[in-house]
């Protein structure tokens, strides 16, 4: 860790202006910088603590939709009685993510800047070869131990996993990012690594986010989030599934579907494929599980990530079953 | 030093302080309050810190360093490197064999695994250090490493031949038996991975050294410091209070140790190293990974006629280290005919050490997956399979067991587990999603033995202190050493206070193999019987004492009070006595040293492991015994293996405190869970490197991992094995239940793993 100035914001124009500084970063709750900082991946000229600005973190959920503001804490979102009932699958996401200790003090803010786990992104000193740290530099991840690397979305300069759960349940109801002067999908908001891997977010300097937006419907009350891992607790998705599901009246139609995929992919994914081929059909096992292989359309495996995926369709479909079977 | 409030007793039983009574931690508060203060904790007037540069390839030659730019920034006093770094001594290994080197350096030009130590920088404050070790730059001459067993150049390896165990003509009987068996286990490798980073503070007062460092062998280490600096072995002292985790890892001087030793000698200041979590994966040795067949052939109603088991297990290039992988092959069932040899793989890696259960761990994931096998093979109930060849001897030392509570343990596990409910065939069990499976496996220990040495001092006020260089790394040795002083003495535990962890204590050996409670309690039982008859010398034979001129023998001391055994004449509390006699302590020195060891045979017997006593010496095989019952749930889409249930019987022979025992039983059937099913050092095998090097990536078991355990004591006391009657405890936990767990799933999923960890895409 290197020497760096601190520089505390007492109101969000003040974040704004110290946020475009060069080499600037901006501390919430300090999970993922503190520990990018000690292995030496983030060297930030200036750190800007936000943590102290006050209005940035209520939580208000109605039916039409939920915004949440970027410093309110994992748990407290998680816990939250109206993400509870109107977005179980953003509650479910976060109690899933991280440890409790670290819920209790990351953001949703900092959330979404989450970094990849790639453990050559992470080890700068014996890996210096990474486009995302240090772009034209090549990719270590590559032919190296794969398990955890992603097969959808990659691209010849990165193979790095989004890591992230709650942007997976984002993602599938379609929620917005507030970066103050401009709001854009929280899709959008996170990048394809192509040939830009350093590139991540959509977010330019000056920007902060100030809040969530997650839009209310049918799909987004009766959803669930299915994280698949090694072990129980304190784990990153081996592969997951954000699933909404609205039925017609008969029980068994249905009307409209969101599933999103993590752990799986170089940014939360959207499975649009399988959305199309279920809306509309009749609820059933064989017809979920068929059409629920098509979130794999394109994967490329590199070896030790191929379980991946029959994995990530398994998720999908075991989701769907479980809201179908909770009428 | 250390002192415990012993206050604090559980209610459930009405002697807690005797040996075998249920007595809480005595060092528990202390730790869960933040009062109890590691060794890197301690607080030195003029503290540097020192940081090490690590080798960035596996395999070549250091060709220059530039350590221009660390040497100017903020802060630093010096940047160690091979050149600059000051010459040691080449030390004597943990056997006491001479050292094959004369001078040591533990900075390195020839790079023989990614991670070893090149350069050091010592500056004013950590943050200093960090940042200047991160400006030295290396360059090398790279040549290609060997990564683990399973690279091509790495060929068939070295011939252990004391590994080698036979009788009868196994091959033979293999071949000619009707029903065989033949398959191949393999282990990864795995970490130690302690809560409590690897770390030291070292101090130089002229030719004196103080270390602050948790050890589990505070003698050898210190031992080892002697020889590489040349000061007499006195010279040294070693303070560990309190280690948090050692699992075998810490209990020798490392190469990082030497150079803040050497670093602090340099400056003349003290020096403070504390490997960061990435280091504690690269600076010392796990367990190897390990590779075994297993053949074993059988008649049609399941009795052996035959085992014939081949390993081999990695080791450094640099440095050997065996992991014996017959031990538990060669004694767990009876049979006519066995064979089991031992092949060694240098590696480009660090030397890899004692993890839990060295050896029998690894061992027993083998034979008792192999058994199982055996027993589908023949669609007999692997419970049954076990009992049908049930060794009823030592069936490789011939010698019959010291007591062996295995079939007491299958019964009474059986038992509560429900086995008898099991349903035999594989994949019919279910809930759900969930696959469900039941496996058992059995486990075992050897008893190692050694001899100690305790001071027992009883104080003016009537108060006892123990002492010993011995350690407790949270397996309880403050607590039942109090238990066995109290009982001894006939005072109140908490009138006992036990002072551990400094070598200028009485002496200690290794505390590793599960021999400490043994070792130690003996010692202390028979140094406080020394004091006690001083004590009770002193009442009949002092004229100033009340008991004096009393027509009695002896003196008994129950509760802290001194009476005659029949009642007449007075009865008066130590510290009464004490006064009246004008004495301010009693001090006995004991131990169980044989008493024709000369001094140098006495050395040997604290700082080398070399005087060891055999575990088959004598008349008797002394081991301990387990038997897990494990029930996992597997679901069967996304193949997750959660343990859902566990029933473990042991014998551990007398338990000196059941609550402290169960405690190490369940943290090593835990370590087994982690085992099984996550633990596994991955290696990039282009670079020779660990990338899974931190708590987050190196998967350990959380509580949400680990369902209710039970634990049932099954042991008898075995006077053959210790003076109180205990056998080991520690190691013996985990011995197991990696088979026991892959067991469960092949019964769950009817899918082999052979491979550990199980994880999920080998099952789906």
């Amino acid at each position: 860790m290197r020497d760096f100035s601190y520089l505390r914001a007492d109101n969000i124009e003040a974040a704004r202006n110290a946020a475009a500084l060069p080499g600037a970063m901006l501390l919430a709750g300090g999970t993922t910088l503190v520990d990018l900082a000690k292995c030496g991946v983030a060297e930030p000229a200036t750190v800007i603590d936000i943590s102290h600005i006050e209005g940035l973190a209520a939580i208000d959920v109605g039916a039409d939709r939920a915004i949440i503001g970027a410093l309110a804490k994992m748990s407290h979102v998680a816990d939250h009685a109206g993400v509870k009932s109107l977005f179980p699958a953003v509650s479910e996401a976060l109690w899933q993510a991280a440890s409790a200790q670290l819920r209790n003090m990351a953001t949703i803010g900092g959330n979404l800047m989450q970094r990849t786990r790639c453990p050559y992104f992470r080890d700068p000193q014996n890996f210096p070869a990474c486009n995302k740290r240090a772009p034209g530099s090549g990719c270590s991840a590559i032919g190296g131990v794969t398990r955890g690397h992603a097969v959808l979305g990659t691209s010849e300069a990165c193979i790095a996993t989004y890591p992230g759960d709650l942007a997976i349940a984002l993602v599938a109801f379609d929620a917005e990012v507030d970066l103050g002067g401009r709001k854009l999908k929280v899709e959008d908001f996170f990048l394809a690594p192509g040939a830009t891997a350093e590139r991540e977010h959509d977010i330019h300097p000056g920007e902060v986010i100030t809040a969530i937006e997650i839009p209310g419907s049918a799909a987004a009350r009766r959803s669930t989030y299915i994280k698949v891992r090694d072990r129980q607790s304190y784990e990153f998705a081996a592969a997951s599934a954000a699933v909404g599901l609205e039925l017609e009246g008969d029980g068994r139609t249905i009307r409209d579907i969101r599933v999103a995929l993590g752990g799986v992919a170089t940014r939360p994914w959207r499975a649009r494929a399988v959305e199309d081929a279920l809306k509309g059909k009749t609820l059933a096992e064989d017809t979920v599980r068929k059409a629920s292989e098509l979130a794999m359309q394109g994967a490329v495996d590199h070896g030790a990530n191929h379980y991946k995926i029959a994995l990530g369709p398994r998720v999908i479909a075991r989701a769907i079953l479980k809201l179908g079977a909770t009428a | 030093m250390t002192v415990h409030d012993m206050k604090h007793a559980d209610s459930d039983s009405a002697r807690l302080e005797a040996v075998g009574g249920r007595l809480s931690r005595v060092d528990g508060p202390a730790k869960i309050t933040g009062a109890a203060h590691y060794a890197v904790e301690q607080q030195l007037e003029g503290l540097t810190h020192a940081v090490l540069v690590g080798a960035t390839i596996a395999a070549g030659k250091v060709t220059a360093i530039d350590s221009r730019a660390a040497q100017t920034a903020p802060g630093v006093l010096a940047v160690l490197t091979p050149d600059t770094i000051m010459e040691l001594n080449g030390a004597s290994d943990w056997l006491g064999n001479p050292p094959t080197q004369a001078t040591y350096s533990p900075l390195v030009r020839e790079v023989t695994f990614s991670g070893q130590h090149i350069a050091a920088v010592v500056a004013e404050t950590f943050e200093q250090a960090v940042a200047a070790a991160a400006l030295v730059k290396v360059w090398y001459d790279e040549t290609p490493a060997i990564v683990d067993l399973s690279d091509r150049r790495a060929g068939d390896g070295i011939p252990i031949d004391a590994m080698t165990k036979e009788w009868g003509d196994a091959e033979a009987a293999f071949a000619e038996a009707p029903v065989r068996i033949c398959t191949a286990y393999n282990t990864p490798r795995e970490f130690q991975a302690a809560m409590e980073p690897h770390g030291l503070i070292a101090r130089w007062q002229g030719d004196e050294l103080t270390i602050w460092e948790p050890s589990q062998w505070l003698d050898g280490m210190a031992r080892t410091y002697a020889e590489w600096f040349g000061v007499p072995f006195e010279n040294v002292r070693l303070v560990s209070p309190y280690i948090g985790g050692g699992f075998g890892s810490k209990a020798l001087a490392l190469a990082h140790s030497a150079v803040a030793a050497a670093a602090a000698k340099m400056l003349n200041r003290p020096v403070k190293l504390v490997l960061n979590r990435p280091q504690n994966f690269t600076s010392y040795g796990g367990r190897a990974a390990t590779r075994q067949t297993v053949a074993i052939g059988a008649d049609r109603e399941g009795r052996i006629q035959s085992i014939v088991h081949r390993g081999v297990n990695e080791t450094a290039v640099d440095g050997m280290w065996v992991e014996p992988l017959g031990s538990v092959t060669s004694i767990m069932y009876a049979t006519p005919n066995f064979s089991s040899k031992q092949n060694v793989v240098r590696v480009n890696t660090v030397v890899p050490g004692a993890k839990r259960a060295p050896g029998e761990n690894p061992s027993a994931f083998g034979i008792e997956c192999a058994i199982d096998e055996l027993a589908h093979e023949l669609g007999i109930d692997p419970l049954e399979m076990r009992l049908i060849n049930y060794a009823e001897q030592d069936p490789h030392a011939k010698k019959p067991w010291s007591t062996r509570q295995l079939r007491e343990a299958f019964a009474a596990g059986a038992e509560a587990f429900g086995w008898a409910k099991r349903s035999p065939a594989p994949r019919s069990m279910r809930d759900g999603h969930q696959l469900i499976g039941w496996g058992v496996a059995a486990g075992t220990y050897p008893v190692r033995r050694a001899y100690g040495e305790a001071v027992v001092k009883i104080l003016a006020d009537g108060s006892v202190e123990v002492e010993s260089s011995s350690i407790d790394m949270g397996q309880g040795t403050y607590t039942i050493l109090a238990q066995t002083a109290a009982e001894t003495l006939g005072v109140p535990v908490e009138q006992v206070s036990v002072k551990l962890g400094d070598s200028h204590f009485a002496r200690a050996g290794v505390t590793g193999g599960s021999r400490l409670a043994g070792v130690m309690t003996g010692a202390v039982h028979k140094a406080a019987g020394q004091a006690l008859d001083e004590l009770i010398g002193l009442a009949l034979s002092d004229p100033a004492s009340p008991f004096h001129g009393l027509q009695a023998n002896t003196l008994h001391v129950r509760d802290g009070r001194i009476a005659s055994p029949r009642g007449e004449g007075p009865e008066l509390s130590i510290a009464a006595f004490m006064r009246a006699v004008g004495r301010d302590h009693i001090e006995a020195r004991g131990d169980t040293v044989p008493a024709n060891f000369t001094p140098e045979q006495r050395y040997n017997n604290y700082t080398t492991i070399a005087t060891a006593i055999p575990h088959t010496e004598g008349d008797y095989s002394r081991h301990s015994w387990c038997a897990h019952f494990v029930e996992v749930h597997v679901d069967e889409d996304f193949g997750t293996v959660r343990v859902s249930r566990v029933v473990s019987a042991l014998d551990s022979g007398r338990l000196y405190n059941p609550k402290l025992a169960e405690s190490q039983w369940k943290g090593g059937i835990i370590m087994g869970i982690g085992q099984a099913l996550l633990e596994e050092g991955i290696v990039d095998r282009r670079h020779g490197r660990i990338v899974n090097g931190n708590l987050a990536d190196y998967m350990l078991p959380t509580n949400a991992d680990i369902p209710d355990i039970r634990t049932i004591s099954v042991g008898i006391p075995d006077p053959h094995s210790s003076a109180l009657g205990g056998k080991g405890v520690g190691e013996l936990g985990i011995v197991g239940v990696a088979p026991a767990i892959a067991n469960a799933v092949f019964h769950a999923t009817g899918k082999r793993v052979r491979d550990l960890p199980i994880t999920l895409e080998k099952l789906i």
